[in-house]
């Protein structure tokens, strides 16, 4: 009998829960309004723009190589594919030639870098879900990768790194020799997640079969990545719309089954695995050059409109630019991964509990610089 | 051995009783206190930490400066907040958990704890009592975090205590009493009881978990979704309060395993107290170690746990346990 039922009708009163901005779980300044029944969620809506810096506004006033720092705060944990996003839109744009050597670099970098965003991510998860060793034993194997950029770019977390043609510096002596080093090292860090998080009953027993949807849903939503490929569709730009030099390497994209969070997670670890595979084959074949190609004095996008995107950790990051010849851009639009798989969350919410709602946002994988730019 | 019950109460023994309490006291704000820095140092190691090392040598004080700075801080009470419940919450809570010590039998001399007839029994009466202190402060907070926290934490206490009790009655059938120290005495005539009753061992070690509010059932507490749960809006020495209450059910807790599936005090060579301490020792860590490993169970799924799978599960125990009593 519900309390509604008979003569004396109970007035039970819905809760509106403000989950954030100031919030432990909510990955930076992200607000979420829940219409709470008891703990059960009526309605979400999230509000976003608390680390809003207008990203593409400014860059209208700054030349091609100037946007390139401000492109490391997007997606702050994976600055480096930022920069690249942005380099390669630029050069697509010019048709710049990109030495060989450069290229093979930006792979190798590219890919570390995929490897250190994916593991905050199972960190964060994991520590989301109530469990705090993970988070711990991830930053052990993003330090060796983090160590490995600040020695070839001297930064840690926004390295500016990437430029229009090629990079900034050459890999130091023994630097390619310390990333062989680091591939058994990670393969080993990989093992162990694995053995400690993905066999775990009360994980599995959490993430299974939460926050499902389907590829057409997703679709539906632009989303993109991870999130995109949880649902069975193969959809990875590094082997769909090849970019760089992508079209050399022998790697798979993993596609999950059931489009929930455990497939999201799961998704997560094979695709570190598949970018250690990447960077040894690019280690075996890297030719020797130079580290940036030949670039004007000023870069100046021909006149016309431009985009392209490529496959960062979180989705397709796409840069479009409108440029009317100059050395800035008219108009910059950035396609925001997170920004867009983020859509679907009050209808992935509705009617969960509670305990899932952190459980669902943080599968998503967002990072507030990004969605807010 | 001596016994509070069998004596007269005047001027004296009630002397007796208010220094026996303080030393209890004190001794429990000890054992909470190291039990914290072990849970740092420990859960620190797992997680290829160093832990607490700057405070007195090996970081050895760092819990006695965390608590003096608690006591030290402003107590803040917030402003829509029900004043007095919000302040005797934490009193409430605090309590009974203290009360629940004073019949875990420490060593076999038994100086300072009550030797009562019913002491399983009055454990369990008293640990349900602290529920109410969590509920009110929870709702006196005037915070929906705390108000979420402290109904999951209501609703699991109750789901937990019942498979948590039935575990025991599988004990106080191997004994044939409910008396602590009668089944320290029955497990030194045979075995532990861990050994006949490991089914119920296992449904106590679960049950307790939930009942103490510890990962992976830590739900009540469950920060990355709560914030702190029920004592979100308690700081400075209140919420030292239930921060104490915690580690002291911990600790009973512990005695109370001991007690009933470990022999308590009772060993070979070396003295009761160490026995216990070390049996207790083993508990707490287990504790500590599932918190390291563990992450937090759905909520959804764990009152059906509690209900679906502890409970039968503590009932078979009782029906084998009388059975194999009967037969044997």
């Amino acid at each position: 009998m519900s309390l509604s039922d008979g003569k004396t009708q109970l007035r039970t009163e819905e809760m509106i829960l403000n989950v954030g901005p100031q919030h432990p779980s909510t990955h930076g300044v992200f607000r979420l309004v829940v219409k709470l029944d008891g703990e059960t969620v009526v309605e979400a809506e999230p509000v976003i723009g608390y680390l809003h810096r207008g990203t593409e506004k400014i860059a209208e006033d700054l030349q091609y190589t100037q946007i390139i720092p401000y492109t490391d705060r997007l997606d702050y944990l994976a600055a480096m594919l930022n920069n690249y996003a942005l380099c390669h839109t630029v050069e697509e744009a010019m048709e710049m030639e990109i030495p060989e050597h450069a290229e093979y670099l930006r792979v190798i970098i590219m890919e570390m870098q995929r490897i250190a965003s994916h593991m905050l991510f199972i960190g964060a998860y994991l520590l989301d879900l109530g469990a705090m060793s993970p988070f711990l034993y991830v930053f052990i194997s993003r330090e060796r990768i983090v160590e490995l950029f600040n020695e070839i770019s001297g930064a840690r977390l926004t390295y500016n790194f990437m430029r229009i043609g090629g990079l900034r510096f050459d890999a130091p002596n023994g630097w390619l020799q310390k990333v062989r080093d680091l591939v058994p090292q990670l393969r080993a860090d990989l093992k162990l997640c694995q053995d400690l998080i993905t066999g775990n009953e009360i994980f599995l027993n959490r993430v299974r079969g939460l926050g499902v949807y389907t590829t057409e849903q997703a679709l539906a939503y632009g989303m993109s990545g991870i999130n995109l490929r949880s649902t069975g569709f193969k959809w990875d730009l590094r082997k769909t719309k090849p970019y760089s030099i992508y079209d050399k390497f022998d790697f798979e994209i993993p596609v999950g089954q059931n489009g929930d969070c455990f497939d999201r997670y799961y998704l997560h670890m094979q695709e570190m695995e598949q970018s250690v595979r990447i960077i040894e084959q690019a280690l075996d074949d890297i030719p020797d050059g130079p580290f940036i190609g030949k670039v004007p004095k000023f870069v100046r996008v021909p006149a016309g409109e431009y985009y392209t995107g490529i496959e960062g950790a979180k989705g397709e990051l796409g840069f479009y630019i409108v440029s009317d010849g100059k050395d800035k851009p008219y108009r910059m639009k950035i396609r925001k991964p997170s920004f867009v798989n983020l859509q679907m969350l009050p209808e992935l919410l509705k009617g969960q509990n509670m305990a899932n709602v952190i459980a669902i946002l943080g599968a998503i994988d967002i990072v507030l610089g990004e969605v807010d730019a | 051995m001596w016994n509070w019950a069998t004596h007269p109460v005047s001027w004296l023994s009630f002397l007796g009783m208010l220094i026996g309490t303080v030393v209890i006291l004190l001794l429990t704000l000890v054992v909470v206190m190291y039990s914290i820095y072990w849970q740092r140092k420990f859960i620190g190691w797992i997680q290829l930490r160093i832990g607490p090392n700057r405070v007195g040598p090996f970081g050895l004080l760092q819990t006695a400066a965390d608590v003096f700075k608690l006591l030290i801080k402003e107590d803040i009470i917030p402003n829509k907040v029900d004043r007095v419940l919000f302040m005797i919450a934490p009193i409430i809570a605090f309590v009974p958990s203290f009360m629940a010590l004073s019949v875990i039998p420490f060593s076999r001399t038994h100086v300072f704890t009550a030797n009562i007839a019913v002491g399983a029994l009055f454990y369990l009466a008293l640990s349900a009592i602290t529920i109410h202190g969590v509920m009110i402060g929870g709702w006196a907070s005037n915070n929906k975090y705390a108000l979420i926290g402290s109904m999951r934490s209501a609703a699991q206490m109750l789901s937990f205590e019942i498979p948590l009790g039935m575990s025991i009655v599988g004990v106080v059938l191997m004994a044939g009493s409910i008396n602590l120290n009668d089944i320290i005495a029955g497990q030194q005539h045979s075995v532990w009881y861990i050994i006949p009753q490991v089914l119920g061992c296992i449904v106590f070690l679960i049950a307790s978990t939930g009942e103490l509010n510890r990962t992976p059932f830590d739900l009540p507490e469950a920060e990355s979704e709560l914030v702190a749960g029920y004592h979100t809006e308690y700081s400075g020495f209140r919420f030292a309060f239930f921060m104490l209450t915690e580690y002291v059910y911990l600790f009973a807790m512990a005695g109370l395993f001991a007690t009933l599936f470990l022999g308590g005090w009772s060993g070979p060579w070396l003295p009761g107290w160490l026995w216990f301490a070390i049996k207790a020792l083993i508990y707490i860590t287990f504790q500590f170690w599932v918190q390291a490993t563990m992450p937090r169970m759905r909520v959804d799924k764990v009152m059906p746990f509690a209900w679906k799978v502890l409970l039968p599960l503590a009932l078979f125990n009782l029906v084998i346990t009388a059975v194999l009593k009967a037969v044997l």
